[in-house]
């Protein structure tokens, strides 16, 4: 790399001579190493999965969450620096409910992506800060219909129909595009329940075995209407996708 | 023998994206002497084992007690590790006086790890150098969490931390599966057999009622210290039956500061 | 300058705004007239040259110079919240009348509050801090929801929550002034059967948990029926019965309730906050025709 020992890359607060912050890209490098993740905006909600390796068969299961809920319309997952990704979670809760106080109403999508966006920025404009070494998806089910946000460790936030980061994003979004997610009028083809077998078959797909042995599958949805709201996927529904998933591709090996 | 120039400052990422401070912190603990935790369904146990100074200093303390139903066990700079236990006990002590209920393990464990974050993440700060195990019971049963100077924290059935803790690791990796049914002295007796695993490879140390102490809270227990004369019985249990553990190959060390 | 908004409203309004030392900017100021002679306005008084406010700086004062006094009265209210403590669950019930004064200003408001799947928060007095106190129970409810982990606030906890909220507002001059009923379930621990539990919070932050609970004119005439009626082992189809003959006994005598109630219950099952409904009353009791004793000579 160009920028090793030139100097303009030990601080955020320093440009390279070609109006570079090396310090906000070498934050992105912390969440390319991490777990791939997934999400879908749906027709009824947004589906969030996290593929996580398991570090100790000793670990209760679900601990060292990456999915969070945010608020009742609200998810995210956090895709780098576990502990960084809780700040912001912490934050992101606060905002919904300092909006909910003061407005009486839940917090739109658009507007807690953007303030939580506009919080991981300050960290890139400070020296006695570091970026977070994480980005966010952020999944919202409201009155506007479900939507998908995404937000970088350098403060870019954007909305997607579907979005993968991580890992092996590059390798998932090409599948992302691969699925049939939006009907000519715009509006979302698959349902919650279809996006979590798509997702883990994705996140299957893209593995990694060479590097990473043991992994399992976390993945959250949130829901619009009477019974809706965030929820974890409880384990047995994202275990049965995950096995069927691995059988689908195995059985599409087989094929080629 | 690490140096590089993305090393000394805690807001600084390498070109590969690591935190290398948050990572020498990590070692802070591999310094410290080992502790051992393990739970079953009813109880937690942990096991630790002290370091004298010189032979005219007394051992230095490893655990101690943060609430009624909770305590801990640390590995690292003990000085740092004074300053989240009281921080701890503080918490217990709010949250009692809010809701007159015992605090959640998991909250608990939650809002340690979330302080031991911000200072990874300030230049004016440096990364507290200590592993905790955090062992309790709450409404939710038995908990054994453990937490990391980088601000990240899990729930073992059981687990090791602190120098030379590999041997005890291995121990439990072992056996941990059929803690859930144990006895509660079963399971003393599994954590001193795995802590002896941490100083059976050098030859000059062995276990004694000086430098063992152990401690158990669970269901119908409050967390209980028991060390120097007290904690004879459980050093003796063991030796009445002697099973030495053929060491298995360790596996890889698994609590560095990546995610996940 | 001074001169022109001295006494006005506005220029109270102005001086809560600024901080002191602004204040002695503008009178020491060599073109303020006001500083050049001793005035006395909206409580300061100005001393001619030193440019000070004779102020103990130790009283916390509003515009007016007098100490600040919060809530001193309640303005939109509600009066009895009835409850009862029974063998298998809870029952609480309310009128569904807000009086503005003697006024029925709000006729179907529900003063009952579901906290959460095994709790109901009930209260008579001021309306808005009843409900600025249903959004903070709200809100770390709402905490648990995000926690996901498995623990959520208890009844008991609610009970203490709203005890120590009370007394610390109570502690600042500045009460919610309510008078609040708990009403729930609570878990056994190591998985014991569910048990019914009933506190009462006051404005000056005294709690306590008792089978029987009244506030409002309840307190004067719903207790001793409510003690009357109690026995250890009344389940809570019976206790809804009471309740709702207490309220009407209410309705005849209390000016400042309506013969709409909601009455709900907490059984292992969880909440039911039941339906507002309106009371059959009987006003031909001879009491009620012909005064309440023989010889009664009052009208009524």
């Amino acid at each position: 790399m160009a920028s090793i020992g030139t100097g303009y890359d030990l601080s955020s607060t320093t440009f390279s001579p070609d109006g570079r912050v090396f310090q906000v890209e070498y934050a992105a490098k912390a969440v390319e190493n991490s777990g791939t993740c997934v999400g879908l905006r749906c027709t009824d909600g947004v589906v969030l999965a996290v593929e996580k390796a398991v570090i100790s068969k000793m670990l209760v299961q679900g601990t060292l969450r990456r999915s969070h809920i945010v608020a009742r319309h609200a998810t995210l997952t956090v895709c780098g620096l576990i502990s960084d990704g809780r700040v912001i979670v912490d934050h992101a809760r606060a905002e919904a409910e300092q909006y909910k106080d003061f407005y009486g109403r839940p917090i739109p999508g658009h507007v807690l992506a953007d303030r939580i966006a506009h919080f991981v920025h300050v960290y890139t404009l400070h020296w006695h800060v570091r970026p977070f070494g994480c980005a966010v998806l952020l999944g919202v089910a409201d009155v506007d219909g479900p939507q998908l946000y995404l937000i970088e460790p350098s403060g870019l936030s954007y909305r997607y129909y579907a979005c993968a980061f991580g890992k092996a994003k590059a390798a998932a979004r090409t599948e992302l595009e691969k699925l049939k997610l939006n009907g000519s009028d715009g509006k979302a083809l698959i349902s919650c329940d279809e996006g979590v077998k798509e997702l883990a078959k994705i996140l299957v797909k893209v593995h990694d075995e060479s590097k990473d042995k043991d992994t399992e599958l976390e993945m959250i949805t949130v829901t619009d209407g009477k019974d809706g709201g965030a929820k974890l996927v409880p384990r047995k529904v994202v275990e049965e996708a995950h096995a069927a998933a691995k059988a689908f591709l195995e059985a599409d090996d087989m094929e080629d | 023998m690490f140096r590089n120039q993305y090393d000394t400052d805690i807001t600084t990422y390498s070109p590969q994206g690591r935190l290398h401070q948050v990572e020498y912190a990590m070692e802070a603990v591999k310094q410290g002497s080992a502790v051992v935790g393990l739970r079953s369904n009813t109880h937690v146990v942990m096991a630790t084992l002290k370091r004298s100074a010189s032979e005219l200093a007394s051992h230095q303390k490893k655990l101690s007690v943060i609430d009624d139903h909770i305590g801990v066990a640390i590995a690292g700079l003990t000085a740092d590790a004074r300053v989240l236990s009281r921080f701890m006990r503080t918490e217990c002590l709010n949250h009692k006086y809010v809701y007159e209920e015992p605090l959640a393990l998991s909250r608990l464990a939650l809002s340690v790890a979330d302080k031991c974050q911000v200072s990874t993440q300030r230049a004016s700060k440096r990364p507290y150098g200590v592993g905790l195990l955090i062992a309790g019971y709450d409404q939710t049963g038995p908990h054994l969490f453990q937490t990391c100077p980088s601000g990240n924290y899990y729930e073992y059935m059981a687990m090791a931390i602190g120098s030379r803790s590999q041997g005890a690791k291995t121990y439990l990796e072992r056996t941990f599966e059929q803690y859930k049914d144990c006895s509660l002295e079963e399971l003393t007796k599994h954590a001193v057999i795995a802590l002896r695993e941490t100083v059976s490879s050098s030859k000059d140390t062995e276990l004694t009622s000086e430098n063992t102490a152990v401690s158990i809270v669970g269901k119908g227990t409050k967390f209980t210290i028991y060390e120097d004369d007290e904690v004879k019985p459980y050093l003796a249990a063991i030796e009445s039956d002697d099973t030495e553990p053929a060491a298995d190959a360790p596996p890889a060390d698994s609590t560095a500061m990546t995610d996940a | 300058m001074l001169g022109e908004l001295e006494g006005t409203v506005v220029f109270r309004e102005l001086l809560a705004l600024f901080p002191t030392s602004w204040l002695e900017r503008i009178s020491s100021h060599p073109s303020s007239e006001a500083a050049e002679k001793t005035v006395t306005m909206s409580g300061f008084k100005l001393t001619s040259g030193s440019g000070r406010f004779e102020r103990d700086a130790n009283v916390q004062s509003s515009a007016s110079g007098e100490p600040i006094r919060h809530t001193q009265r309640p303005m939109v209210t509600g009066s009895s919240v009835i409850a009862m403590r029974c063998v298998d669950g809870v029952v609480i019930g309310a009128d569904t009348l807000a009086s503005y004064g003697s006024m029925a200003r709000f006729r179907k408001i529900s003063r009952l509050h579901k906290a959460t799947d095994m709790c109901v928060v009930g209260a008579g007095g001021d309306l808005s801090d009843f409900q600025q106190l249903t959004t903070m129970v709200d809100k770390e409810t709402n905490r648990d929801y995000c926690f996901n982990d498995g623990h959520g606030l208890s009844p008991k906890a609610i009970h203490q929550y709203v005890a120590r909220v009370m007394y610390n507002r109570r502690n600042k001059m500045d009460p919610l002034w309510n008078y609040v009923v708990i009403a729930g379930m609570q878990n056994g621990d190591d998985g014991e059967e569910a048990k019914p539990v009933l506190g009462l919070v006051d404005l000056v932050g005294t709690h306590f948990e008792s089978e029987v609970i009244a506030t409002g004119f309840g307190e004067y005439l719903g207790l001793p029926l409510l003690r009357k009626a109690y026995r250890e082992d009344i389940t809570v189809a019976e206790g809804k019965k009471v309740v709702e003959q207490i309220m009407k006994v209410l309705f005849y005598r209390d000016a400042r309730t309506i013969d709409r109630v909601q009455i709900a219950t907490v059984t292992k099952d969880g909440v039911d906050m039941g339906e507002p409904f309106k009371l059959e009353t009987e006003w031909s009791y001879k009491a009620f025709v012909d005064g309440a004793r023989a010889g009664d000579m009052s009208t009524w």
